[in-house]
């Protein structure tokens, strides 16, 4: 092969072989590399699919059965889903609480987070330490944070009893009351509003002065420098905070379990708690697994809604017009 | 961007001078009012902010008679401390206290140990389908936690892994999607040459994450223990689910059924959520701007 071809076979031919050679090792050190990076991702992999897409069909398939969690489950076609939507009030009651509340609560801590970063995006002194108090209390959470706050809205003892009363007002019957019950955990949860404040104002500081510097100078005034300057330049991290936003408020748990198990006449039965007693006190897993499902898909349309109209309000700076 | 800038102010800057003196006076004057203002409210929103706080600790140290006192006794007089001593007599908070250490310390480890592996392969390693797999991993942030419990418990049961740590401590040895999230951004701004640099010397693939990613993405490392930490500590639904037994409850749990249990003795539940809160404190005191980046780069709640 190498003889018949050129009268210098050495010369030419000396960078081929190499080539030749150099290839298929090339194509193994690229396999190679594969089958390590293969191997570290089953750090993730291995638990992805024992602990969620395992869990995640399983449950799917629980969700067509009835099973109290012991022998096999008898299989009821769409029964529990019809049961849910037709014959459940419960499951309505918990999907209003829990939507009422987000529908509360989701603007106030876009809104309060949103105007405490402006406040503090200032050039005043001791900016850091009120930073640090408006964060803290984020840290704090769970258990501990719902004991206390059901004691701050105590009826007779409570502080936020005792302050109203300072103004004459109340006392009311927060946590008693299935009026107040909502509003008093959107206060309790707006405590924690501080992580929302950093990511704003980690936002507000990067956005180039310079287009403060052109708003002031085309005499634009707050307002309109807001609409046309802060507001666009933020929406991506708005938009972020919105979506992580909704996908942990419509699964609360610890607080109403704690604070109220649900009540008064279930005014704060929040839609994971209608989950937790049918899976756990009843022990209709089958139902349960439905009722999770039907969550699933909820926030599976909601997101696809935010991320839909993301278009409409969502700065993007590479995009093209 | 200063071009930009010079060529609007130009014409400005003339008709500014001719009127200066009273427009900078009332923008001054202005601009005093609100700042004066700004302090107002972010001092009124401080004293909102860290009132439960002072409430809960000023109540942890009071007796049931000084709770019940109004108006409101601030600064307790006595001071009682004893509810820090008695609730350790009226249940076995010492074990809840062990147990919620063996946890965090558990969960914190496993969630070090996993992202970071599992980040480094997302940023550095070529293998097929790497993007598609990170996206599988941020998309299932949207998985409600309730829709993979259920078959969970029931799969932990089947194994005999009920009142056990182990179903809330396997589980946390693999990765998560924030945590590795904020390592892989870590890990790609370390500069390929290195790596490629560290291959040629003979270095292994572990070696080279080890001494050289490893070190360079410590600010990472320390944010996921923070938030882990927070997480473990404060976990609550996991260990009422899977634990059954009194001696292996956590805080939470602990706390909780106290609460059920005796409904009116205020002042030492506030004590047990105080003892809950304190290290949770204590970390945000000594590693404030660590949780403060975190937050920052990953945009999650703390």
């Amino acid at each position: 092969m190498t003889a018949t071809q050129t009268p210098h076979p050495v010369a030419p031919n000396a960078p081929t072989t190499a080539d030749e050679r150099r290839v298929p090792r090339r194509r193994t050190a690229a396999r190679q590399e594969a089958r390590t990076g293969l191997l570290w991702l089953q750090a993730w992999l291995v638990g992805f699919a024992l602990f969620t897409a395992f869990p995640l069909g399983f449950s799917l398939y629980l969700a067509f059965t009835d099973w109290n969690g012991r022998g096999t489950p008898g299989f009821v076609g769409l029964q529990n889903f019809i049961t849910l939507f037709t014959a459940d009030p419960l499951f309505w009651q918990s999907l209003e609480v829990t939507g009422v509340f987000a529908l509360i609560y989701l603007p106030l801590s876009l809104l309060l987070g949103f105007s405490m970063a402006m406040l503090m995006n200032q050039k005043l002194r001791g900016v850091t330490v009120f930073r640090t108090i408006y964060y803290l209390p984020s840290v704090l959470s769970g258990v501990a944070v719902a004991v206390l706050w059901q004691f701050v809205f105590n009826t007779d003892y409570g502080l936020v009893n005792w302050l109203l009363s300072l103004f004459g007002l109340g006392p009311v019957n927060w946590l008693q009351d299935s009026a107040w019950v909502i509003p008093a955990i959107v206060i309790m949860q707006l405590w924690g509003v501080g992580s929302s404040v950093i990511v704003y104002l980690g936002g507000l500081q990067g956005i180039p002065s310079e287009l403060y510097e052109v708003a002031r100078v085309d005499g634009a005034g707050f307002w309109s420098t807001l609409r046309t300057v802060t507001l666009p330049m933020m929406s991506p991290v708005i938009f972020f905070q919105l979506v992580l936003g909704i996908i942990a408020t419509v699964q609360i748990f610890t607080q109403a379990y704690i604070m109220t198990g649900g009540g008064p006449n279930y005014g704060s039965y929040f839609y994971s708690l209608n989950i937790y007693n049918q899976a756990f006190t009843n022990l209709r897993l089958g139902y349960s697994s439905a009722m999770s499902w039907v969550l699933f898909v909820i926030i599976l349309l909601i997101t696809l809604l935010v991320f839909r109209t993301a278009r409409l309000w969502v700065y993007q700076p590479n995009e093209r017009k | 961007m200063s071009i930009l800038a010079n060529h609007t102010q130009t014409p400005r800057a003339t008709t500014q001078t001719d009127t200066d003196p009273p427009v900078g006076t009332s923008m001054r004057k202005k601009s005093i009012q609100s700042r004066i203002v700004s302090y107002v409210v972010l001092v009124l929103g401080s004293l909102a902010f860290l009132f439960p706080l002072a409430w809960l600790v000023s109540t942890s140290l009071k007796t049931q008679d000084q709770i019940l006192v109004y108006p409101i006794q601030w600064l307790p007089d006595p001071v009682n401390w004893s509810n820090y001593v008695d609730l350790f007599d009226v249940a076995p908070f010492g074990r809840y206290l062990l147990n919620t250490v063996l946890l965090t310390v558990g969960g914190v480890a496993g969630s070090l140990i996993g992202s970071s592996i599992a980040a480094y392969a997302f940023a550095k390693l070529r293998f097929p389908g790497r993007d598609v797999f990170f996206m599988v991993m941020l998309a299932t942030l949207m998985v409600p936690s309730w829709a993979t419990l259920i078959p969970s418990y029931v799969l932990f049961a089947r194994i005999g892994w009920l009142d056990s740590f182990a179903p809330i401590l396997v589980p946390a040895l693999f990765a998560a999607p924030f945590n590795t999230f904020l390592l892989r951004q870590f890990f790609l701004s370390i500069p390929n040459e290195l790596d490629e640099a560290a291959k040629i010397d003979g270095a292994s693939t572990f070696r080279i994450f080890w001494s050289i990613a490893l070190p360079m993405a410590r600010p990472a490392l320390i944010i996921v223990a923070l938030f882990s930490f927070l997480t473990y500590w404060n976990e609550y639904l996991l260990p009422l689910v899977y634990l059954q037994s009194d001696d292996k409850y956590p805080l939470s749990v602990g706390v909780a059924n106290f609460i059920g249990l005796q409904n009116q003795d205020f002042a030492l539940a506030m004590t047990g959520a105080a003892i809950a809160i304190a290290p949770c404190l204590i970390l945000f005191f000594i590693a404030q701007r660590w949780f403060i980046q975190g937050v920052v780069i990953t945009g999650v709640k703390g």
